[in-house]
């Protein structure tokens, strides 16, 4: 079991004269899925780096399983927690299955060789992310999205009470995006906390139990999908109009709610209304 | 075939290198003569000339090519560059003023061991130097401000070199550039003795690195999920490849192209795991240079040439080959 929170955190990076967050407090809890939410420059990622102990905040404190992140150290994190950072590229051509083990480094140290364990952890992560096919390629012959896929195996690989994942679904097609999230969800179900950066929003009602919508390094709102996507919330932090209908379904996620952005000019509409109104 | 072959295949090159290298010369040595010197039988001049000469030279010229060619792999891994070799920090420029300076203010009076201790104090000057350039920049150590600091102290360097060689009267300046030229023909067993004992505790450490060394060649934000401390682990490969460079330059001069090449052909051969890239790539790098130094001194007998024309002569082709590859 592994949950993060954090209370009041500000972070500002050197060169910027805004703070990247700005009183942060949010639950993380454990064995469920949460997914952060926000527009470009919001502070999604910073706060992903916040939680892992990457970033260190300049007011506030985030924990992780109850205890400052920043007295973890970088071993313990990375035996409990599996993360997929947002972008990467290897300097020297090495191939996937090769890409994958690493996610065992954290539980082998420096000198242990694979185990019968490891090899059956590694091949499993690639089974379930559809890179099994493609193990012995060098990464760099690889798609955006199939490279990304392998990079989700190794998080898996690592087998860890967490997962933490930036954008993991950009590159992918419609298919291996939907793949991904039902992958996190099952991981949810099965006890292993999910938190989530994306930007698409009615993936993430459908596959989140908890959503967070940050706005200018703000919480925007905090709780379940029907709570936080809601027409004026939407509206507000995004910018642009919206409806919210209902997943049609058939499947688990019926009615859950899904943002459907009107065309730009309802906006323009919307503005002049505005304006109207305000003369 | 599997890794521990390899290496298994490596070592025996090297040991044919090795054993090549001490049977050839201007008095070809048979096998039965060469066992009979180590041993200690035979006639004294053969003896000496195993003993004293070629064997010293033979394994120096072996573990310079591993020191070496272990200092290139963990640059390109730490400075996630193809381009970087064990020169690329300014080691050898500081290392070459050490050398030039100690040749030109002594003149006649500085023996080998006193080259070899200024090159060691110019080397170390260098790494403390470019480190510190790099350090104060940010807290981070950001590899690419390392990278910078490195070209530009070398640069600096190599104008000292000039400046001393201006002033240094003719048999100073040929020994200088003889320095730079990189030779093994000053092996002593105590200067096997020396590196060996820095290159040791070296392997050691970058024995342990290997994995961190491969997560960093991925990005240090990956490595560092993946419970490495990137820091840590940055300014120990940055301190040991230094030094092993160092420790090599002392004893034998700028020696180029094992460096950067070797480790290339390693990985291109067989994957980029440092697990294996080093290990193996100590053993290639011995044996090239064992045979490059063989060629240079019997090539063109009884002329010797700078080893570092060899290695040169086969580094620049295939240097031009990769990039030409690298392109495609």
């Amino acid at each position: 079991m592994s949950g993060w929170s954090c209370r009041g955190v500000t972070f500002r990076y050197p060169e910027s004269s805004r703070p990247a967050l700005d009183g942060v407090s949010l639950e993380v809890p454990a064995g469920a899925c949460t997914a952060v939410l926000g527009p470009n420059g919001s502070g999604k990622s910073t706060l992903l780096r916040l939680l892992l102990g990457t970033l260190r905040a300049e007011a506030g404190e985030a924990r992780l399983d109850d205890r400052p992140v920043l007295e973890w150290t970088r071993e313990a994190i990375a035996r409990q927690v599996g993360v997929v950072p947002q972008g990467e590229e290897a300097a020297f051509p090495m191939t996937v299955r090769e890409l994958v083990a690493m996610g065992r480094y954290p539980h082998l140290g420096p000198w242990r060789r694979e185990g019968e364990a490891d090899r059956h952890a590694v091949e499993r992560a690639m089974r379930r992310c559809d890179v099994l096919a493609f193990a012995q390629r060098p990464i760099g012959t690889l798609s955006g999205g199939e490279r990304q896929r392998a990079r989700v195996a190794r998080a898996l690989a690592q087998e860890p009470a967490a997962l933490a994942l930036d954008e993991p679904t950009a590159a992918l097609d419609v298919a291996h995006e939907m793949a991904i999230f039902e992958l996190m969800r099952d991981l949810g179900r099965a006890g292993t906390t999910v938190l989530l950066v994306t930007h698409n929003l009615n993936l993430a009602a459908r596959y989140a139990d908890r959503l967070v919508l940050l706005d200018r390094g703000r919480v925007a709102a905090q709780g379940t999908p029907a709570q936080v996507l809601t027409r004026e919330t939407v509206e507000r932090v995004y910018g642009w109009p919206v409806r919210i209908g209902q997943h049609p379904g058939p499947g688990p996620d019926t009615g859950a709610p899904q943002v459907v952005p009107l065309s730009g000019e309802a906006c323009a509409r919307m503005a002049h209304a505005r304006e109207a109104a305000d003369a | 075939m599997k890794p521990a072959a390899r290496l298994v295949l490596l070592l025996a090159i090297l040991a044919v290198a090795l054993l090549a290298a001490v049977r050839l010369g201007a008095v070809p040595l048979t096998l039965r003569q060469v066992v009979d010197a180590a041993r200690g039988t035979g006639d004294a001049t053969t003896i000496a000339i195993v003993r004293r000469l070629r064997l010293p030279r033979a394994l120096l010229a072996a573990m310079v090519g591993g020191a070496l060619a272990a200092s290139g792999a963990t640059f390109q891994a730490l400075l996630r560059n193809p381009l970087a070799e064990p020169y690329v920090l300014g080691i050898s420029g500081g290392a070459a003023v050490g050398a030039v300076f100690a040749i030109a203010l002594l003149g006649a009076a500085a023996s080998g061991g006193i080259v070899a201790l200024c090159a060691l104090a110019g080397a170390v000057l260098a790494i403390v130097l470019v480190f510190r350039i790099a350090a104060v920049a940010g807290r981070a150590l950001d590899t690419r401000i390392l990278l910078l600091a490195g070209v530009v102290v070398g640069a600096f360097f190599n104008a000292c070199i000039l400046l001393a060689l201006t002033f240094a009267d003719a048999d100073a300046f040929r020994s200088a550039i003889f320095w730079m030229m990189g030779s093994f023909s000053g092996a002593t067993w105590r200067s096997i003795g020396l590196l060996g004992a820095a290159m040791v505790p070296a392997f050691i450490l970058l024995a342990a690195l290997a994995r961190p060394l491969n997560l960093l060649s991925v990005g240090e934000e990956t490595a560092a999920y993946l419970g490495t401390r990137v820091e840590r682990t940055k300014l120990l490969a940055y301190g040991t490849a230094s030094l092993l460079t160092a420790s090599a330059v002392a004893v034998s001069g700028v020696i180029g192209f094992v460096g950067l090449v070797i480790p290339h052909v390693v990985r291109m051969l067989w994957g980029a795991d440092h697990r294996f890239l080093l290990p193996a790539s100590i053993l290639a790098g011995a044996a090239f240079v064992v045979l490059a130094d063989t060629l240079a001194r019997t090539a063109a007998a009884p002329t010797e040439l700078p080893v570092g024309v060899v290695t040169a002569f086969v580094g620049v082709p295939f240097f031009i080959y990769l990039l030409r590859r690298r392109a495609a």
